[in-house]
């Protein structure tokens, strides 16, 4: 073995070791390293207990309700299988919407309701101008009255 | 420095046309000519990508016109990793083949690389508060951008407290090449964990799910940001080069003729 074959050999086992232990770092704190549970994964009581967290997922349609005082709002936050209420106190962000992604950090507390301290958008990957949005929308509309 | 030593380390005659510009020497005259195609090149793409970006893209739909801040920001963080597996890339070659132009190379990406890091996360920033209600979050897809950048400050703040450049070029390699783990786990960090950040709209394995202008506004800016990173790493390539041949033939000779685009 040449020299510079063995510096080429030493580098690449090098970074393969190193590569190896990341991953398992990383598969170890997994738990640590989501920003955010899904309501599955808290009716799985796999959230925290007793400590602050965040809750991410779609605000479900039709359920946001204001409050009497302006500044208080409820809405159910749904991954499609598990729902979960969320009160908040303060104002939104201004991306926030009924049937858009949400992250959502506060306490649960044992009657199942989700007081939140801080409520944040999640903006999804698509790009579209307002037409194709709408177009998009009135397909939806469409086949959903097909189906019914 | 020791002068004997630098030119103790000139290049053995380039023997395969392959290696042919891999001495400082041949490389110097073929870097100054490259240099105006890529200033030419980013202007005319910068302009032309910032014109679809701003009147031939449409509005987004939920975002409004805060979204325009992707015609910079992917860019930017694109070319924060690609400079990076770069630099990452020619310190490896530097070490493996003991070569000088390598580090050198990897030297001169370091601090390009560092602001468009940084160009990514600022704008993020800006862009995060309108849309997400806050400047900043600690999840994984901004904490390793985050970590990037500070690799490229370890890097460069590494390499300039050596003295010696071989040294200096050997620790710095080790950081680039250790630090090269965290790209992979910036791109799929999104796909990994439950993050804020949103997913990828643009990958090798799916559609990208955007309106096309502004994709075409996006890519154009995107190899705009290609063309400014070369030129920007191959003028400072040659300063690097001069410097640390100072004391070589060539340079002399360079610099006694005042012909510095030689």
């Amino acid at each position: 073995m040449k020299p510079r074959q063995k510096r080429m050999a030493l580098i690449g086992a090098g970074v393969a070791l190193l590569v190896g232990a990341v991953a398992l770092v990383l598969n170890t704190f997994n738990d640590n390293m989501v920003f955010f549970y899904s309501p599955t994964q808290v009716a799985a009581k796999e959230a925290p207990q007793g400590r602050t967290f965040r809750i991410g997922g779609m605000v479900q349609e039709g359920s946001l309700q204001r409050g009497e005082d302006g500044t208080s709002v409820k809405f159910v936050v749904t991954d499609t299988a598990h729902t979960l209420t969320v009160a908040y106190k303060g104002a939104l962000p201004d991306l926030f919407k009924e049937g858009k992604g949400v992250v959502a950090q506060g306490k649960l507390d044992e009657s199942g309701l989700f007081t939140a301290s801080e409520v944040l958008a999640k903006h999804d990957e698509n790009y579209m101008p307002p037409e194709a949005a709408h177009a998009l929308e009135q397909a939806k509309k469409a086949q959903s009255t097909v189906v019914q | 420095m020791s002068e004997t030593q630098s030119s103790a380390a000139r290049a053995p005659s380039s023997g395969f046309s392959l290696f042919y510009y891999a001495s400082p020497q041949t490389f110097f005259p073929l870097a100054g000519k490259l240099l105006w195609p890529c200033w030419i090149a980013a202007a005319l793409l910068t302009l032309a990508g910032l014109y679809i970006g701003f009147f031939v893209a449409p509005t987004d739909a939920t975002q409004g016109d805060s979204y325009r801040i992707i015609f910079i920001h992917v860019p930017a963080a694109w070319m924060s990793m690609v400079v990076y597996l770069a630099m990452a890339f020619w310190c490896a070659v530097g070490l493996v083949f003991n070569t000088r132009l390598s580090f050198m190379m990897a030297t001169a990406l370091a601090p390009t690389g560092a602001i468009w890091a940084f160009v990514a996360l600022w704008t993020g920033a800006l862009w995060g508060k309108p849309t997400w209600g806050t400047y900043w979050v600690w999840d994984a897809r901004l904490t390793s951008e985050l970590i990037l950048f500070f690799l490229y400050c370890g890097y460069m703040a590494l390499q300039a407290a050596i003295d010696d450049p071989r040294r200096a070029d050997r620790a710095g390699a080790l950081i680039a090449i250790v630090g090269a783990v965290n790209v992979p786990i910036i791109y799929f960090s999104v796909k990994w964990w439950n993050t804020l950040h949103q997913g990828a709209s643009v990958s090798l394995t799916a559609a990208p799910t955007m309106a096309t202008t502004m994709l075409t506004g996006m890519l154009v800016m995107a190899l705009a940001a290609w063309a400014y990173t070369i030129g920007a790493a191959l003028v400072r390539v040659r300063a690097i080069m001069i410097e640390r041949e100072r004391s070589t033939d060539w340079v002399r000779k360079l610099v006694s003729n005042g012909d510095s685009k030689a």
